[in-house]
């Protein structure tokens, strides 16, 4: 079982709903945010190109937040889901420092806070906050392990990419260019 | 010059400090527990239905409730063809709007205070007796007919009822005629029906879209970027026509970064292109039509060599995306867009949009123009409303004839006494709408509020409209209250419920209950001859078989088209449309009738000035301009507006990104705040654009005030549409200064 | 053009506009860690090669203040915690790939044997030192015939700290500015550079001032060689490392990097050292100061400028 994201940058039209249902769903406190839209223009005018993607912590299989964390805090579950257990974080940052997505932040109660695929959403068989509510239907979740799924099944299809690969971090979320 | 006392200064408090507790906020606190799996952190105990109030596309949606019983979040409702279960960001954020410790709290009056004028609180009772009896003060000596209601939001229905009841008919929305209006106007002359709100523009089976001018994407109409969406699934076809690169433009086929100004001229040429090469529906016209041959002979001249010169958009290109049209007909959209009054000649504008849908045979087919059906329901059992003498009409005779809904300008200029007029406006009930945003030229509104006998505004939130008002009344948000069914017409038609799903915070009310208890005072209790709303609610819903009970357990409710008619001209049946002639008129008689242009001409429009550019103005998806400025959910997405310089542009001035600058227009006035630059390739050089809703100089607007610049300041200047009386606004030009203006003598 | 932009209004405090969760605690921590590994190494190494009563400064003084300089490092460490109460939890298990961890266990070893090392070499600092407790006399007594294996521990202990002061930089290849080998042995360096220049400072004895100085001078020169390499590396790697390289090559850090750490705390110090070895009177402690300067600076912006590397935007 081997949790993905892909994200249909074709579709994506950068509204930022994925932000605004990640921070009703999971409390995330004003000032703060899990998930961010990025738009990148090249070109100049009027020769010009677009990319819109919603972007959070990636679950890389290679995390390098996992590696460094000397508690064991920050840790991988069933899925491939990252995950921090506020009772065992320290605050000492080193997976903030490691993360080359600066997909982490320090929650003002003291422990670190990220994206957690909405964890709790996904063992009741629900999708991701952001994932339900994208107006435009351009993000899907689910098992890249599974050949049956449907993101496995765009994967197939479609050209996509993934964030600084060369980082090695072998991330989970998929854009779909 | 002598600062004159005016009758109404504004009232700039910081903060009155006035009534009600700020309520312990769930979502503010973090819900403690260690992050590990299988602890969730809050959890939906209980859902009310209501629909989103947060813009005018009104979602139908779940309020959902947590252990506490607290609002916790919004989601949309599956069944509704609005959202199809998925709010937009703003509806997502609407729970901001509740938890905004900002909101009114209590109904303020305006006084005298050490010779300064200010708010005080006051009771309900109170304020009530003070409207009621100027509004029969005004009705004795002026008429009922001279008290207006401003309105852009579910309350107006009940204001509306209970103003029609007093006598007046005078009820606006600033949407006509700052916004959608010359459109109806165009396709009502053309078709004989108006386009509505929301569109009915089927764009989820459409192989082409061609959007002029029009952003969807950054403007989140919920549905149509969700069929937006479905269309690119479907590898459709997107023209978009925009001098700035918007998000639609980066998903379009071809992009036209036409000279701002110029549509008219791309528009005449396309008609020109796809008639000379015969790419019309042959079939549909001959069937439907009256006035092709005028027409071809009327855009004999407009080549796309000439539309080449005017709008720089090569010759080549206008050929070829008239072809891809053609090709994709019917099933093509050249999409009406929503806010389109700009220059001034807009309903001709339209007029030609509407000519091109028509040759392309798109008006009641497949992929282009559905015929919505709305759901009768029983009208309430009450008294006929009483016949107006006057109407806003009356002011502008010989004017604007074409007009179907009364004009929010017109009715703010109608309130300047003038020598032609035998009466003006005397009171304005003002509800959901921050005029001084709305309304161009803010001078122009504030000196007609000076000449008001009364004014009452009911809002949620201290907009500066409220700093204006004899009388400010605070109303609840939509999710503490119920209101009128939504009754939309979509390809199904759908009846939704609002039920509340928290009592109303502080001292604040319904709109319903507003309503009735000046109804009350004022002798009209058998126009409101429930209680409460849920009575009237549950009456009407038992009409239509269903009931109170049942809406609340399931929200929203779909009925079956009553005709099979979703596509009415599909297969080319005998057809009567709604015009003199019976027929689709591209030469258009009604038009003719008024005295007005029968066929679109181009008219070339004024060009900024050396060292001015134009001012472009839009939305991002996460606002709703003034009604979400304040909202702590969404200002965190966005808290200001940036306006955006091409990089050329900004190696002339020097401005660098992020350099905060004052801008002047063309009548020297200068915003009050300063605004970022954003140094992108996405405009033109001859432009600037920002995000309309900021800039807010009301100081009890706590995350709003002094963020970004308004534009709605800059807009001194419009060109009034003389078919309907729309002003057109994007006719203002805007020169930068990167140092603080010195406040002179005022 | 390329512009790339977050239109979503983040602003994580201290991640955004650039990263910025380490302050002045960590470079701070590891600058006492360099400092002590220095102190400690130069005890142990001259402890085995007998030369104690040579170099009585560098055995028997300087470690006294290791337990002290330990406590800041690890209250600034502490201070650094935005998750406090839980300090504890770096202990209750080991993690071989988190140098936080090796950290939090090479300290949890160093910190007692720095204090019984220094316990050893009490009495002949301070004559009238006395324990009080005859069992803790004799138990010092009892360890006193270890010393030989302490002083190999702590030789080895103390390496494996200089060198983890930077490794825990490098191994987070998110910052391209420590991604390179060279942070390891350059913090090392710096490290044995600062106590070097510590014992120089503190020391009495002419012989001993003479020793350190060219073993400073030594490590100065290494320091040097390793810092040439280290921007050798970044320029001939990826665009990103490119970018980290020029943080200093005309970058926020040109001025700070090359005048306070290179010239002030490397290259000058070095000059005063080679001409008092020509016999021009030059007081050691001027040098020595500007060493110990040199490599905190070092430390603070090493880790200001990481945090500033990016991959992303």
């Amino acid at each position: 079982m081997r949790y993905a994201m892909a994200i249909d940058t074709k579709k994506c039209v950068g509204c930022s709903d994925c932000v605004v249902a990640c921070q009703v769903e999971n409390n995330v406190p004003i000032g703060h945010c899990r998930d961010w839209v990025v738009e990148a223009t090249s070109g100049t005018y009027p020769d010009l190109s677009l990319e819109i993607r919603s972007e959070r912590c990636n679950h890389c299989t290679n995390a390098p937040c996992v590696r460094c964390c000397p508690t064991e805090a920050s840790h991988i579950v069933d899925g491939g889901i990252v995950v921090v257990d506020h009772n065992e974080c320290i605050g000492c940052k080193a997976c903030i420092e490691s993360c080359p997505y600066d997909a982490r932040f320090i929650h003002p109660k003291g422990s670190v806070d990220k994206c957690t695929f909405c964890i709790h959403r996904v063992e009741k068989g629900e999708n991701p906050a952001c994932v339900s509510v994208c107006p435009t239907k351009c993000m899907y979740f689910g098992d890249t392990d599974d050949p049956n799924s449907e993101i496995s099944k765009l994967l197939k299809k479609r050209k996509w990419k993934t964030l600084i690969p060369e980082a090695g971090t072998k991330p989970n979320i998929y854009y779909l260019t | 010059m002598s600062k004159s006392l005016n009758r109404r200064d504004f009232i700039k408090i910081s903060s009155l400090g006035l009534g009600g507790l700020a309520v312990a906020n769930p979502i503010f606190d973090w819900l403690g527990g260690s992050m590990n799996s299988g602890e969730s952190l809050q959890e939906t105990i209980k859902r009310i239905p209501t629909y989103c109030e947060v813009c005018f596309w009104k979602c139908a949606g779940w309020t959902h409730l947590n252990e506490k019983g607290d609002i916790w979040k919004l989601t949309g409702n599956d069944n509704d063809p609005h959202c199809n279960g998925r709010l937009c960001p703003r509806g997502t954020g609407g729970v901001g709007m509740y938890y905004d410790e900002d909101r009114l709290k209590t109904p303020l009056m305006r006084t005298v205070i050490n010779g300064k004028q200010t708010y005080r609180e006051a009771s309900w009772d109170e304020a009530f007796d003070f409207i009621a009896r100027k509004m029969k003060k005004i009705a004795d000596e002026h008429g009922p007919e001279c008290i207006a209601l401003f309105s852009h939001g579910s309350g107006g229905k009940h204001f509306g009822r209970m103003l029609k009841a007093f006598g007046s008919s005078n009820i606006t929305a600033p949407s006509y005629a700052q916004c959608r209006g010359p459109r109806e106007v165009g396709f009502f002359a053309t078709f004989g029906e108006g386009i509505g709100s929301p569109e009915r523009v089927d764009i989820r089976d459409t192989d082409c879209l061609v959007l002029i001018g029009s952003h969807i994407g950054e403007n989140m109409h919920n549905g149509q970027v969700q069929e937006m969406s479905d269309a690119i699934d479907k590898d459709a076809t997107i023209i978009t026509v925009d001098p700035r690169f918007s998000t639609a433009a980066s998903k379009s086929k071809h992009w036209l970064p036409i000279k701002p100004a110029t549509d008219m001229a791309l528009l005449l040429s396309w008609i020109h292109v796809i008639i000379n090469n015969e790419w019309y529906d042959k079939k549909y016209i001959d069937k439907y039509a009256f006035g092709l041959d005028e027409l071809k002979e009327h855009v004999k001249s407009y080549t796309p060599e000439w539309a080449y010169g005017i709008t720089t958009i090569k010759p080549n290109v206008i050929r070829k995306t008239a072809k891809e049209m053609a090709n994709a007909a019917p099933s093509v959209i050249i999409h009406p867009g929503r806010h389109v009054t700009w220059y001034g000649d807009d309903t001709q504008r339209l007029r030609a949009v509407a000519i091109l849908n028509a040759l392309l045979g798109s008006w009641g087919r497949r992929g282009g123009f559905y015929n919505p059906e709305k759901k009768k329901v029983a009208k309430l059992d009450i008294p006929k409303f009483p016949k107006p003498s006057k109407t806003w009409r009356d002011a502008f005779p010989d004017q604007y004839k074409l007009a179907g809904l009364a004009l929010a300008s017109g009715i703010c200029d109608a309130t300047i006494p003038a020598a032609d007029r035998d009466c003006s406006f005397k009171a304005w009930i003002v509800n959901g709408t921050n005029l001084i945003s709305t309304l161009p030229n803010q001078a122009n509104t504030i000196e007609a509020i000076q000449n008001l006998d009364l004014m009452v505004v009911i809002d949620t939130m201290p907009m500066e409209i409220t700093g204006y008002a004899d009388v400010v009344l605070p109303e609840c948000t939509y999710l503490e209250r119920y209101d009128n069914l939504r009754i939309s017409g979509h390809r199904e038609p759908t009846i939704a419920l609002r039920a509340p799903a928290a009592e109303p915070k502080y001292n604040s009310k319904s709109a319903w209950w507003i309503a009735k208890e000046l109804a009350d005072r004022l002798g009209l209790n058998d126009y409101f001859p429930f209680e409460t709303e849920d009575q009237e609610l549950d009456w009407q819903l038992k009409k239509v078989g269903s009931s109170l009970e049942e809406m609340k357990k399931i929200g929203l409710k779909k009925f079956e088209r009553k005709y099979d008619d979703l596509y009415p001209l599909e297969g080319l049946p005998e057809y009567e449309f709604n015009t003199n002639t019976g027929k689709i008129e591209l030469y258009s008689t009604a038009m003719e009738d008024e005295g007005y242009d029968p066929l679109p001409k181009f008219t070339a429009h004024e060009e900024p000035p050396t060292d001015f550019y134009r001012l472009i103005y839009g939305r991002a998806p996460m606002h709703t301009f003034s009604r979400t400025a304040n909202n702590p959910n969404l200002t965190d997405l966005m808290d200001e507006n940036k306006v955006w310089v091409n990089p050329k542009v900004a190696k002339e001035w020097g401005l660098i990104n992020n350099q905060e600058v004052w801008l002047e227009n063309q009548d020297g006035v200068v915003t009050s705040f300063p605004i970022k630059v954003r140094v992108t390739e996405r405009i033109r050089w001859d432009s600037v654009y920002m995000i309309h809703g900021f800039g807010h100089t009301d100081k009890r607007l706590s995350r709003a005030y002094g963020k970004g610049a308004s534009d709605a300041e800059l807009i001194t200047q419009t060109k009034i549409d003389p078919v309907m009386g729309g002003t057109g606004m994007r006719v203002n030009f805007v020169t930068f200064l990167t140092e603080e203006p010195t406040k002179g003598a005022a | 053009m390329i512009e790339e932009l977050i239109v979503s209004g983040r602003m994580n405090p201290e991640i955004d506009p650039y990263l910025h969760v380490w302050g002045w605690e960590i470079p701070f921590y590891l600058f006492i860690g360099g400092l002590v590994a220095g102190i400690l190494f130069f005890s142990a190494l001259y402890t085995i090669r007998g030369k104690q009563d040579d170099y009585p400064t560098a055995v028997k003084f300087a470690p006294m203040f290791t337990p002290l300089l330990l406590a800041l490092g690890l209250s600034a460490l502490l201070l650094d915690l935005s998750h406090k109460l839980y300090f504890w939890q770096l202990y209750t298990n080991i993690r071989w790939e988190s140098p936080m961890s090796w950290g939090a266990w090479t300290l949890m070893i160093i910190y007692p044997l720095a204090i019984v090392w220094s316990a050893l070499w009490i009495k002949d600092v301070f004559p009238k030192w006395d324990w009080k407790f005859k069992w803790l006399e004799d138990w010092i007594e009892i360890i006193r015939q270890y010393q030989k294996y302490m002083a190999w521990a702590l030789m080895v202990l103390s390496i494996v700290l200089g060198m983890y002061t930077g490794i825990l930089l490098s191994a987070f290849n998110a910052r391209p500015f420590w991604n390179t080998a060279i942070l390891g042995p350059l913090f090392l360096t710096s490290g044995l550079s600062a106590g070097a220049a510590l014992i120089m400072l503190l020391s009495k004895k002419e012989g001993e001032k003479r020793l350190f100085a060219r073993i400073d001078l030594m490590l100065i020169g290494t320091e040097l060689f390793l810092i040439i390499h280290l921007f050798m590396g970044f320029l001939a790697g990826t665009n990103v490392h490119i970018e980290a390289a020029r943080l200093f090559l005309g970058g926020e850090f040109t001025n700070s990097f090359w005048i306070f750490v290179v010239f002030g705390g490397l290259i000058f110090p070095a000059i005063l050292e080679l001409l008092e070895l020509r016999k021009i009177k030059i007081p050691h402690y001027i040098s020595a100061i500007l060493v110990l300067f040199g490599s905190l600076a070092l430390r603070f912006i090493v880790v200001d400028a990481g945090q500033a590397s990016r991959w992303l935007y």
